[in-house]
């Protein structure tokens, strides 16, 4: 549909006053919000993660897509809310170190909660007992690890075995990403799942989240 | 001491030092606290690594100040003894090195994104420098070093902040460049023609790059710096692309490695020579050898 591609677009150009009118105005054509989330915003999100991907655009480009893509979302939260699309359950995530390279890290929150997830987002400098608090206390299905520098990657390893130490293994899932990790890494510290990109961190998180329980 | 801004523009090569955290790791920095902290408990580690590098040829060492802008600091809630925790690290390496080399204060990016990609106001940013530079102007550092920027406006508040604290005292930018199917740009899409021509209308009197990913793309990146600026060129690299080898990280590049890295620098044109991230004095102790051995002469510069 053409106003599903405009919006992509819009989010794309990283227009957050444009957006929402856009969603509104394909509110008033009928269109599904859930349809408007996902072949509008969402899909112009996705091209936005593969164009930063391949250097083709870089992070101001990025955040300002987020920002649009925020605005097209504070429309819709309050429709998907009434027409009865529930939480798909919490997900807890940060960097375990960083500054402003943690953009992955919100890039992959932004859609998760774009996909229907309760996103606990605790930042940067993540030490491991925190990430296991925070999915204990908010009841969390999954755990999402990014690192930037490889000092700190053994982080997600104490994750996960802090998990196995308090019996949550299997309860609690986790999942990493971040430039100097790779599957190789995600199979050899035992963690669930590894996301390259933002598109397949998120369909990580949904097959774990799934898996729970 | 003669500054170094004229022993360069004479055609003097000067090697910096190597990387602190790393070093700083190994003496007992829990990894999630801040590396500057240890500036007010530990100020006797940051000497001792100061004289380590001292003793392998560096003429340059660099303070442990990276994260030391109120700003960043903030996120350990250490804005308050920003102060102290700038002072405190140029005094260290001072008492190490005393005149026998300068003492370069190191400054990183605050952690913040400008407006209107981020929510920080240039004004405060600005601020958060100027403080921290007035820190370290004040206990006696003999050269700012912005370092490891990616954002061109944020690198251009950082010099401006060093030239409103001190007109005179010698500002070396550097940032931190990726490549590309389309050439080298920094994270946030500055190329290296833009980086100096803005750097040098800032007022910087040295620029370059530091960090990213080893010594063969750092040779391509100084010849391209070479190409694009007629100011002295500084580029501290780091020990190649770190890797993870059973759980413990590992940086590939080796002093020797490093060693011929620093005499290819030389031959494109580079000012000043250092490490960043995975260099140890050992790396410093070969690079010093390698400029030793052989007079090399620095493109644009015929021998002394």
């Amino acid at each position: 549909m053409e106003i599903l591609k405009q919006i992509a677009q819009c989010l794309e150009a990283g227009d957050d006053a444009g957006v929402p009118p856009l969603v509104r105005q394909a509110l008033k054509q009928g269109t599904v919000p859930k349809t408007i989330l996902d072949e509008g915003l969402i899909a112009g999100m996705n091209t936005v993660g593969e164009k930063f991907r391949v250097h083709e655009i870089f992070l101001p480009d990025v955040l300002l897509a987020a920002k649009a893509m925020y605005a097209g979302m504070d429309v819709l939260k309050p429709l998907l809310i009434s027409s009865g699309v529930s939480s798909r359950g919490r997900v807890v995530i940060g960097s375990v170190q960083g500054d402003l390279h943690d953009i992955g890290k919100n890039l992959v929150g932004i859609m998760l909660k774009g996909a229907g997830y309760e996103v606990i987002d605790l930042g940067n400098d993540v030490a491991a007992t925190t990430f296991v608090a925070a999915a204990k206390s908010h009841d969390a299905r999954v755990i999402g690890m990014s690192a930037l520098l490889t000092t700190t990657m053994p982080v997600m390893k104490e994750v996960v075995d802090l998990l196995k130490k308090e019996n949550l293994n299997g309860r609690i899932k986790t999942i990493i990403g971040g430039a100097p990790v790779s599957q190789n890494y995600a199979d050899e510290i035992g963690v669930d799942a590894y996301g390259y990109d933002c598109a397949q961190a998120v369909a990580g998180v949904k097959k774990l989240a799934a898996a729970v329980r | 001491m003669e500054a170094i801004t004229a022993r360069v523009g004479r055609g003097e090569v000067l090697l910096a030092d190597g990387a602190i955290g790393s070093l700083l790791m190994a003496r007992g920095l829990a990894s999630g606290a801040a590396p500057e902290s240890l500036n007010l408990s530990h100020p006797e580690m940051l000497e001792e690594i100061a004289r380590l590098y001292l003793d392998a040829g560096a003429e340059i060492i660099q303070t442990n100040t990276f994260g030391a802008s109120p700003l960043k600091l903030a996120n350990y809630g250490l804005a308050e003894q920003a102060d102290a925790i700038n002072e405190s690290a140029v005094r260290a390496v001072r008492r190490a090195v005393g005149e026998q080399a300068y003492v370069s204060a190191s400054c990183g990016p605050s952690g913040k994104i400008l407006l209107p990609y981020g929510d920080t106001e240039p004004e405060k940013m600005l601020e958060g420098f100027q403080r921290q530079i007035q820190a370290l102007i004040r206990a006696g550092a003999d050269i700012i070093c912005i370092e490891t920027m990616s954002d061109i406006h944020e690198a251009r508040l950082a010099i401006q902040a060093a030239r409103s604290v001190s007109p005179s005292i010698p500002v070396m930018a550097t940032m931190t460049f990726e490549a590309t199917a389309r050439g080298f740009f920094t994270i946030m899409g500055a190329t290296i023609e833009k980086a100096c021509r803005e750097l040098e209308k800032a007022g910087a009197d040295l620029v370059g790059s530091n960090c990213g990913n080893g010594s063969l793309q750092m040779v391509a990146i100084a010849k391209e710096f070479r190409r694009c600026t007629k100011l002295p060129l500084l580029i501290q690299a780091n020990a190649g692309v770190p890797e993870l080898r059973a759980g413990r990280v590992h940086y590939p590049e080796s002093p020797a490695t490093m060693a011929a890295m620093s005499r290819e620098l030389v031959g494109a044109g580079v000012a000043v020579i250092g490490g960043c991230c995975g260099t140890t004095p050992e790396h410093i102790r070969a690079m010093r050898r390698a400029l030793d051995e052989e007079k090399v002469v620095r493109h644009g510069h015929s021998p002394a």
